[in-house]
């Protein structure tokens, strides 16, 4: 080891200029002090992808307490796989995964926990699952009530409650996580066609629900009279 | 060519259709598939609208609070008691306390005064051993300690506004892990500098400044504040020699050496850093 103290100042800047590491590289560190049995580090990816994680987990469940209960299970899982996880793999991502896996199975769950107690559960036409929500009778206010008072944000989360969990995830995965197709195959246990059919099923039944309200929002708008 | 159907044109919009060229091609010529593809633009760009609320700026700390005592032991070794809190303590809290830490600076004068011995006698080898374990411990411990202070320092480097024109910056995080390790810092320091290994105390001192400097700091500082903090962190080089010696502890915790075997001479030139 040399001299450090002896050496420039604008070397030594240099060489921290060199050594400061991007988020991922600084995650891979935590995950490898973490394998080395130091939860601190954990601590850290933690704190870190926490709020990201937590954005997916609500769109897909819709409500503020799933979501929270995703994020922690997620992260407990991660830290029981992390030794699988590939150190050059983005743990971001890792973890995105993770919370969507679980998500789509809490859904699940929790759709036929509902079906058992009330009515039995149907299919679609095609053999895909379909959400006891959408046959609930809809008692929504007129498209026009709706697209005047600004509720489209309610119509659009009932339209998000309406599409199956594979669908919700497939969704909320490509849209707003920016995930690739391959990622939402993984999540959803499925095969790359299979995934991006169910990326566009979902977008063309939330064309099918929306499309009126959004519409008429835009006309709203350009007669400036939405409210 | 007619027109694409409903999917390819989704899939155009996400950016990743087969025959994009083509359907481009068709799209610029074609107004039906133009107000299509601007109904599909509206509805997404009408879902992103969707609030979701905002949980928190210390969301991942109360994440952690809530799974750390669920989180299962990744190894157990016998020493770890030495440097774990009791179970009644909720382990996030500082996770050496001063009695860990008494414990921790006494095997440090022991591992030191270890190291500074000359086996003689019938009893040697025995000494040996002792001192070679002693040693393992406690590089284990200053090593993982260096280890958490650079993280702290990479996490400050690499803070900044998320957004453009962000006023504050939180540290909240970053300056609570720094007042968990001032504590554990000040008995390494100390230990050290009682047994005459000025180069690790040297270096512990600059740590232990930095690490005053964030744990002072606000909660919340300005793009500004935190430039400086970096810049006196960057002014010290303390972060390139917490990873030297840390780098340099780690590969003597790894690879078990003894202070009898030649590698000693390492304190020797950490005294030059």
């Amino acid at each position: 080891m040399g001299d450090l103290t002896a050496t420039p100042k604008s070397c030594l800047m240099n060489r921290m200029r060199l050594s400061v590491e991007t988020t991922i590289e600084s995650d891979a560190i935590a995950v490898e002090r973490t394998l080395a049995g130091d939860r601190d580090a954990f601590r850290i990816l933690v704190e870190r992808h926490s709020r990201n994680v937590y954005r997916l987990a609500y769109r897909m469940t819709g409500n503020q307490q799933d979501a929270e209960e995703v994020v922690q299970e997620a992260f407990l899982r991660a830290y029981q796989k992390l030794s699988q996880f590939a150190s050059r793999a983005n743990f971001g991502t890792w973890v995105y995964r993770i919370a969507a896996n679980y998500a789509i199975d809490r859904m699940r769950k929790r759709k036929s926990e509902d079906s058992n107690r009330a009515l039995p559960a149907r299919e679609t036409e095609d053999g895909a699952e379909m959400d006891l929500m959408s046959m609930v009778p809809d008692g929504a206010p007129s498209p026009e009530r709706l697209a005047q008072s600004g509720q489209l944000a309610v119509q659009m989360r009932r339209a998000l409650r309406e599409l199956t969990p594979a669908e919700r995830t497939a969704f909320v995965m490509r849209h707003w996580g920016g995930s690739g197709i391959e990622e939402i195959a993984d999540a959803l246990d499925s095969s790359a066609s299979a995934a991006k059919n169910t990326v566009f099923r979902s977008v063309q039944k939330l064309r099918k629900a929306l499309e009126p309200f959004v519409e008429q929002r835009g006309q709203a708008r350009a007669m400036g009279t939405e409210l | 060519m007619k027109h694409p159907k409903e999917e390819e044109l989704i899939a155009y919009h996400d950016g990743d259709a087969a025959g994009r060229e083509m359907i481009a091609t068709h799209v610029r010529d074609c107004p039906e598939c133009q107000v299509e593809l601007a109904r599909i633009d509206a509805l997404l760009a009408a879902l992103n609208t969707i609030p979701v609320p905002e949980p928190g700026e210390d969301y991942g700390q109360r994440v952690w609070q809530q799974i750390a005592p669920r989180l299962p032991e990744k190894r157990a070794h016998w020493w770890d008691f030495l440097f774990s809190e009791p179970k009644t303590v909720p382990w996030f809290a500082p996770r050496r306390g001063v009695a860990a830490g008494a414990i921790a600076a006494l095997v440090l004068a022991a591992f030191i005064a270890g190291r500074l011995s000359k086996p003689n006698g019938p009893d040697a080898p025995i000494a040996v051993d002792t001192s070679k374990v002693r040693e393992r411990i406690l590089v284990m411990a200053v090593g993982e300690h260096l280890g958490r202070s650079e993280m702290v320092l990479v996490e400050l480097a690499n803070s900044g506004p998320q957004i453009p024109g962000q006023k504050q910056v939180n540290i909240s995080g970053e300056q609570r892990r720094a007042e968990d390790l001032l504590e554990e810092n000040r008995l390494y320091r100390q230990t050290a500098l009682e047994q005459g290994d000025s180069a690790l105390a040297g270096v512990l001192d600059e740590l232990e400044r930095v690490l005053l400097d964030v744990a002072h700091s606000p909660q919340q500082v300005t793009p500004v504040q935190l430039e400086g903090i970096r810049q006196r962190i960057e002014a010290r080089g303390i972060l390139f020699k917490v990873r030297v010696v840390g780098k340099e502890l780690q590969e003597r915790g790894e690879s078990g050496r003894t202070p009898t075997q030649p590698s000693s001479s390492a304190k020797n030139e950490r005294n030059k850093v």
